[in-house]
């Protein structure tokens, strides 16, 4: 397996949403890149962009309010911006395929889970309708369901289950890159890990690409590759797993770490990131972090960061690094 | 399920009792005695008061009330009419089909444009189209029912002189009283899909079947209609119940000789019994439609057939 093989990359990606209230500049300037097999995190608190960014893959950014400003988001080597929708919908759940957060209303409640998770294979696949539904049996099964309860309506099953049945319908056509946001936010606790180590099987077993959204360095830990710390719409730090668990230097990054509870530690206390997410429509000047920066320089509110390579591949937006 | 339905029906009774109640009530104190009406100005005070002896008028409320109330239970028999003779049952059902036909078509004609038009209104909010319509509903609930069956008739009879203003014979006969019963419900049935709708495509599963590469015509017949279809299934059987009822004045203003028809003749002429039977029947119709409804809403929604059971 050539690891090194592209399979995606978004450049220079901005995603802006015009509302009555104002332009929310909610992904700005964006790099990534994930290669076949690999699984990049994508980390921030709640309004960071994460959704955004993988709605805009999808290209399912509702417009308006949302637009795509500019940037290019190549795929297998297209740029998936320069497609039609025609193209576009041959791609989704075929090509690139998504979970999202909530498994409670991400599932049609008048149709049965077996015909929603035929839909998508009857769409991609040569098949008929009855060769479908054999598939999708064979999809529950793989994630866990029995087959029997193929003809129940989602409100027949727990949350998990159902975050189960929306996995079978995104990997129904076998696709070459995974979008996860959130995926295990709204399950318990035990139900997270189960749901997460099923995922990450298939996802070997299949050998997909994997970009997973998530809120949760513990889920980083356990999943990815590669991760990239988003901050009101900006990849702030962006580096393999264990670069950034060994030498984080983002300040918002080290504020995330600060913010787990760790047992060895004597204090008891968590150190908790001061202050509030800025107000989306009205983002600081110069660097977006810095009214809530522990290491905040005069030049900060003037100047707007820029990707500073710390070390090979390890990218960070903090004027603390730049010459 | 067929518990739910027994029960349902069950509870009918004291419905009808109550209506039943209401209604000869309400006809007891109506001004007007029907003996007179019956034997005309020229009758004598002497017979007049025999007749009303003779139909019982005369006895205290409450008697006369439980001899309905037994005659109904008991013998399933509602009386005849004062003027025709005819027993009420016949009477109504005579009239019934004529009544149905009009409903129906009124029904229909607001399903057909109602739906689609609040559709596609939804599909594309704020739209010309979405805009337009939106003021056509405001105008279709608030045109009176015999304003606009009068202009129509001004209009397309009179004037153009395309469509016959009065009588049901022919399908002709029908495009004008069916568009005049049809405009109000045609109206609240756009308001509804397009408010249904609105708040169903916003949902997650809307972007899932998206997210599958579905067409977008698919994304909203397929995946958005069968969920924002289920309260607007209710206003169309409540609106179809209304109208069967509600069709006085358009059967009046068209000639048709229906149940609503028969009954404001009923009022006129103090012919108790057939208002006392045709508000019973309506009311029996009314509440078995709205049974109807909810039994069809546990066919097309999952999570309340599951109730049920
Ligand atoms: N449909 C929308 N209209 C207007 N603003 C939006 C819309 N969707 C998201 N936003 C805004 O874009 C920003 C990023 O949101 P989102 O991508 O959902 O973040 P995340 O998934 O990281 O929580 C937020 O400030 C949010 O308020
Ligand atoms: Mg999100």
């Amino acid at each position: 397996m050539d690891k090194n093989k592209k399979m995606l990359s978004i450049n220079n990606l901005s995603i802006h949403y015009i509302t009555e209230e104002g332009t929310v500049a909610a992904v700005q300037d964006m790099n990534l890149e994930v290669a076949e097999g690999e699984t990049l995190g994508l980390v921030g608190e709640t309004g960071a962009g994460k959704t955004t960014t993988a709605l805009g893959i999808m290209r399912l950014i509702p417009e308006p309010p949302g637009k795509i400003v500019q940037g290019e988001i190549v795929f297998q080597g297209k740029n998936l911006l320069d497609m039609t929708t025609e193209q576009m919908r041959e791609i989704r759940g075929n090509k690139i395929s998504m979970i999202f957060q909530d498994p409670m209303t991400s599932l049609n409640p008048v149709i049965p889970v077996g015909e929603q998770i035929a839909e998508v294979i009857i769409l991609h696949q040569n098949v008929n309708a009855r060769e479908a539904l054999e598939r999708a049996a064979e999809m529950l099964e793989k994630v866990g369901i029995p087959p029997e309860r193929i003809k129940e309506y989602p409100h027949q099953f727990s949350g998990g289950m159902r975050q189960r049945v929306v996995i079978a319908i995104a990997l129904a056509c076998n696709p070459k890159l995974l979008i996860a946001d959130e995926p295990t936010t709204a399950l318990d606790v035990t139900i997270q890990a189960q749901v997460l180590k099923l995922m990450n099987n298939l996802k070997k077993e299949f050998n997909t690409s994997m970009i997973m959204i998530t809120h949760d360095l513990g889920v980083v830990a356990e999943v990815c590759d590669k991760v990239a710390i988003m901050y009101a719409g900006n990849v702030i730090e962006y580096t393999d797993k264990k670069s950034l668990f060994t030498e984080p230097r983002h300040p918002y990054t080290l504020g995330l770490f600060g913010s787990i509870p760790s047992i060895e530690d004597d204090e008891e206390r968590l150190n908790p990131i001061k202050g509030l997410m800025p107000d989306p429509t009205n983002i600081p000047s110069g660097c977006p972090f810095h009214p809530r920066c522990p290491k905040v320089m005069e030049i900060c509110s003037e100047k707007v960061p820029k990707d500073t390579e710390v070390s090979k591949g390890h990218f960070v937006k903090c004027l603390l690094y730049e010459e | 399920m067929h518990k739910y339905i027994l029960r349902r029906l069950l509870l009918l009774i004291p419905v009808m009792l109550g209506v039943a109640f209401i209604v000869f009530t309400m006809m007891y104190f109506t001004p007007g005695d029907p003996a007179a009406i019956m034997l005309g100005e020229a009758a004598s005070e002497h017979d007049v008061e025999r007749l009303r002896e003779e139909m019982g008028l005369d006895r205290p409320f409450i008697v006369q009330f439980s001899t309905y109330i037994k005659n109904l239970v008991v013998h399933q028999d509602i009386g005849r009419s004062y003027q025709s003779k005819k027993p009420v049952v016949t009477a109504i059902l005579e009239r019934f089909p004529t009544t149905l036909k009009l409903a129906a078509l009124g029904v229909l004609v607001a399903v057909l444009l109602g739906i689609p038009t609040g559709i596609i209104s939804a599909t594309k909010q704020y739209s010309i189209f979405d805009s337009a319509s939106m003021v056509a509903a405001l105008l279709g609930v608030s045109m009176p029912n015999f304003w606009q069956g009068l202009m129509s008739i001004i209009v397309f009879s009179v004037w153009l002189g395309w469509l016959p203003s009065s009588g049901f014979s022919t399908p002709m006969h029908m495009i004008l009283p069916a568009l005049t019963i049809g405009t109000s419900s045609a109206a609240i049935i756009t308001r509804m899909t397009r408010s249904s709708m609105l708040e169903v495509i916003r949902q997650d599963y809307i972007r899932t079947a998206r997210a599958k590469g579905q067409k977008e015509f698919i994304v909203i017949t397929r995946h958005a209609l069968k969920n924002a279809l289920i309260p607007v299934l209710t206003v169309v059987g409540l609106q179809f119940g209304y109208l069967l009822g509600g069709a006085v004045l358009t059967e009046t203003i068209f000639s048709i000789p229906g149940v609503g028809r028969l009954m404001v003749d009923a009022i006129k002429q103090r012919d108790f019994p057939i208002v006392q039977g045709g508000v019973l029947f309506l009311a029996i119709t009314f509440s078995f439609m709205n049974l109807l409804i909810d039994i069809l809403y546990a066919f097309v929604d999952p999570r309340i057939k599951s109730q049920y059971k």
